[in-house]
């Protein structure tokens, strides 16, 4: 009989006022009960909605099935089968927007928590030695990926099975993109992205850090000098984009990204004794913005010790880009929510360190473009917020160090790559995916990018 | 030969040393004007330096830096045969040689002569006629004077207290040449920060288009973090992929002074942390 109850089983959570100083893991995990108890919710629909909402395709009754049996080196395989980086999506997806959206349970109730074991099932597999290294027979054909974040590494993963040579170039120190440098410790441990890019180095995937394609080697060298026959690029997201107000430039005013790769990718987490890298001391923050990434920033501030740190965000609450996941955690953690309120200039003191942000409240017109509606200023309702750190947190704009050195490369008016559904770019043998062919999105769609270009890719060297 | 392994070193000043490191695929690619970040060790900061000069054939990319904080001088205690844990590059977009005319000052201002050599060098080997003027406070400080020499059509070496060369700043020296009637097409700075602001108000005054090479506080340094975001006539531009060279008339220098000294006290901290680590080692 499967487990009738209207609510997923608790995922035990470090308590807020603990974790927000600390960058250990928010959410704990699965026991073997939890997850055997949460599996029984299943109920192994014959049309499963939850793998039409999966980007990966993930044989989402059948891994959960395994479980149900005890069997979870079955399920590992399963789900690594069809996810090359089952721990990462397990802890970061929107799986409330995504598979758990379609699942029939969450008519009545809530869905099953399909994140939550898949992170169960990938943990287990880490934590007892137990990985998914098989490959086919090694083909000999050569396929470059430029980038290793979750675009790259899934698609190196999903090549290397099917028997390709594939080297992924990393223009970083350290593999991994964003899952290494935005995404923080808390949500994600590092140690958990080393990993599984360790696994993908044992089934023979070559990584070289520290190589900035379109600098060093631009990609018509990869295929006439190197020897490459096919290229998958998932260079990333880029430059961060501010809100062009006065005072963006002020000490004390970072970039999301950049406040996130000092904390992470440079270990500022460990305190200014155990790290070269230098973050200034803030008392208080203003995150500008409402994206998961602002999340993430204000969530860093809080545990680096600022005492106050408000989401200075235009609109709403209903409006939040954000998960609702990020949203109630950054809440429970103290951090403070300002809506319906805009930027309007940062001031400094005589040191050239900023000191206030000045702001305006607004009030939400008629829906525009995007069909959210509008922000109005509301004359007369300036006030100013004292602020030592002010972390715009507004997206980025494609990075231009490829298009520009790819002839014939076609990208939008935006500087995003152009591809086909297929992931298929203007140039022959050239694939893209990611945020530098969507704009910045979420891993998993990135995951979903690097799955559809290897299948693509693999179709492309079979026929050449 | 192992990746960024240290094939020579060289101390040029009791604080400013020369490397060369084994970079081929760098060493292939870097134009004048070109930059690369290092880290020293697995959990150290990443550091951009601007390339002094290569060598394609022994595949070296040669760097020159001044001891001024921990990591240099955690750096400087590398030796030959050793290697540096990473090394990226080539960076940034190269100096616009071609389109500087037929008659171009380069100024150099201390260890900025480090990478005013090379772009003096690439001016002169495209045929232009270059002024290159060397300004160090003092005779001890002197570097490359020889390289300098041999990579310009005249050096004009200048020193601020006046006990070499031609006594006062490289601003006055280019001054004196104007005055004296040089008619140049461009000028170059590279040095600190305050003589580039100098250099501009001069070259604004006399109307000559001036590039200088912006040296911002980066962290990734591949576009990605915006760190090194400079105002250029008012747009936000970032030094990593946009520059590091700049329209020097178009700079807002007083926002990038203030920004380079952001982390003044961790700074210091931490070379004082590593220089009582030393003594600790030397006294043990």
């Amino acid at each position: 009989m499967p487990n009738m109850s209207l609510t997923k089983v608790k995922m035990t959570e470090q308590e807020p006022n603990v974790r927000n100083a600390n960058f250990l893991e928010v959410a704990q995990g699965y026991t073997l009960e939890q997850a055997k108890e949460e599996a029984d919710r299943c109920l192994n629909c014959k049309n499963p909605m939850c793998v039409q909402g999966c980007p990966v395709s993930v044989p989402i009754p059948q891994f959960i099935a395994k479980i149900k049996e005890d069997d979870l080196a079955g399920a590992y395989k399963i789900l690594s089968n069809a996810n090359a980086l089952p721990a990462v999506s397990g802890r970061v997806c929107p799986q409330e927007t995504q598979c758990e959206s379609k699942c029939i349970r969450g008519i009545k109730g809530e869905p099953v928590a399909i994140g939550r074991l898949e992170r169960f099932v990938a943990d287990w597999a880490r934590e007892n030695g137990v990985a998914n290294l098989e490959t086919a027979e090694k083909n000999g054909h050569r396929v470059a990926v430029i980038g290793s974040g979750p675009a790259g590494l899934t698609c190196a993963g999903e090549l290397a099975r099917k028997g390709y040579d594939v080297t992924v170039f990393e223009a970083l120190h350290v593999a991994g993109g964003v899952l290494s440098y935005g995404i923080p410790e808390f949500r994600l441990p590092k140690e958990i992205v080393n990993k599984e890019v360790e696994n993908l180095v044992k089934m023979g995937v070559k990584i070289e850090t520290n190589m900035v394609i379109g600098k060093v080697l631009s990609i018509d060298e990869l295929f006439e000098e190197m020897g490459f026959e096919a290229v998958f690029i998932g260079s990333g997201a880029g430059l961060p984009m501010f809100a062009r107000i006065p005072g963006e430039s002020l000490c004390g005013v970072y970039s999301a990204n950049e406040y996130l790769t000092r904390i992470n990718l440079m270990k500022a987490f460990r305190g200014a004794e155990n790290c070269d890298t230098p973050v200034l001391e803030s008392k208080s923050v203003a995150v500008i913005g409402g994206g998961n990434v602002a999340m993430d920033a204000a969530r860093c501030a809080k545990r680096m010790g600022a005492k106050e740190v408000h989401i200075v965000y235009r609109r709403g609450e209903a409006e939040l880009p954000a998960r609702k996941e990020e949203v109630h955690h950054a809440m429970e953690e103290g951090i403070i929510f300002d809506f319906l309120t805009a930027p309007v200039s940062i001031e400094g003191d005589e040191k050239g360190r900023a000191c206030k942000l000045n702001c305006i409240k607004m009030e939400l017109g008629e829906p525009d473009a995007s069909g959210r509606r509008r922000p109005i200023p509301v004359e007369g309702s300036e006030f100013a917020i004292e602020v030592d750190t002010v972390i715009p947190s507004l997206g980025t704009s494609p990075n231009p160090l490829i298009r520009s050195t790819t002839p014939g490369l076609d990208t939008n008016k935006k500087g995003c790559i152009v591809t086909a559904e297929n992931g298929a770019t203007s140039r022959n043998a050239v694939f893209a995916g990611g945020d530098a062919s969507t704009g910045a999105a979420t891993v998993i769609l990135a995951m979903g990018a690097g799955k559809t270009a290897a299948a693509s890719i693999d179709e492309y060297l079979r026929n050449k | 030969m192992e990746k960024y392994q240290i094939v020579l070193k060289k101390p040029l000043k009791p604080d400013i040393t020369l490397m060369e490191i084994y970079a081929p695929l760098i060493a292939k690619k870097a134009k004048a004007g070109q930059f690369i970040i290092f880290r020293v060790d697995a959990d150290g900061e990443r550091v951009p330096l601007t390339i002094a000069y290569t060598d394609k054939e022994r595949g070296v990319v040669a760097i020159i830096f001044q001891k001024v904080g921990a990591t240099t001088l955690k750096l400087d205690e590398l030796n030959e045969g050793e290697c540096l844990h990473d090394f990226v590059g080539p960076l940034g977009v190269p100096t616009e040689i071609e389109k500087m005319g037929k008659k171009v000052a380069v100024v150099g201002g201390g260890a900025g002569c480090a990478i005013a050599y090379p772009i003096a060098k690439a001016l002169h080997e495209a045929g232009v006629e270059v002024h290159l003027i060397a300004g160090f406070r003092n005779k001890d400080l002197i570097i490359l004077e020889e390289e300098m020499g041999a990579a310009c059509t005249e050096l004009h070496m200048c020193t601020d207290i006046g006990d070499y060369g031609f006594h006062g700043f490289g601003t006055d020296m280019l001054k004196k040449l104007l005055d004296e009637g040089h008619k140049f097409d461009h000028v170059v700075a590279i040095g600190p920060l305050m003589m580039m602001k100098f250099v501009c108000k001069l070259t604004k005054q006399y109307d000559i288009p001036t590039t200088i090479s912006m040296n911002p506080i980066m962290v990734d340094g591949t576009g990605m973090c915006g760190c090194c975001r400079v105002t250029v006539g008012g747009e936000t531009k970032f030094a990593c992929v946009d520059g590091p060279d700049f329209d020097g008339h178009l700079v807002d220098f007083d926002e990038v002074i203030a920004r380079n000294n952001s982390y003044k006290a961790f700074e210091t901290a931490k070379k004082e942390e590593h220089i009582c680590r030393l003594r600790g080692k030397t006294n043990a």
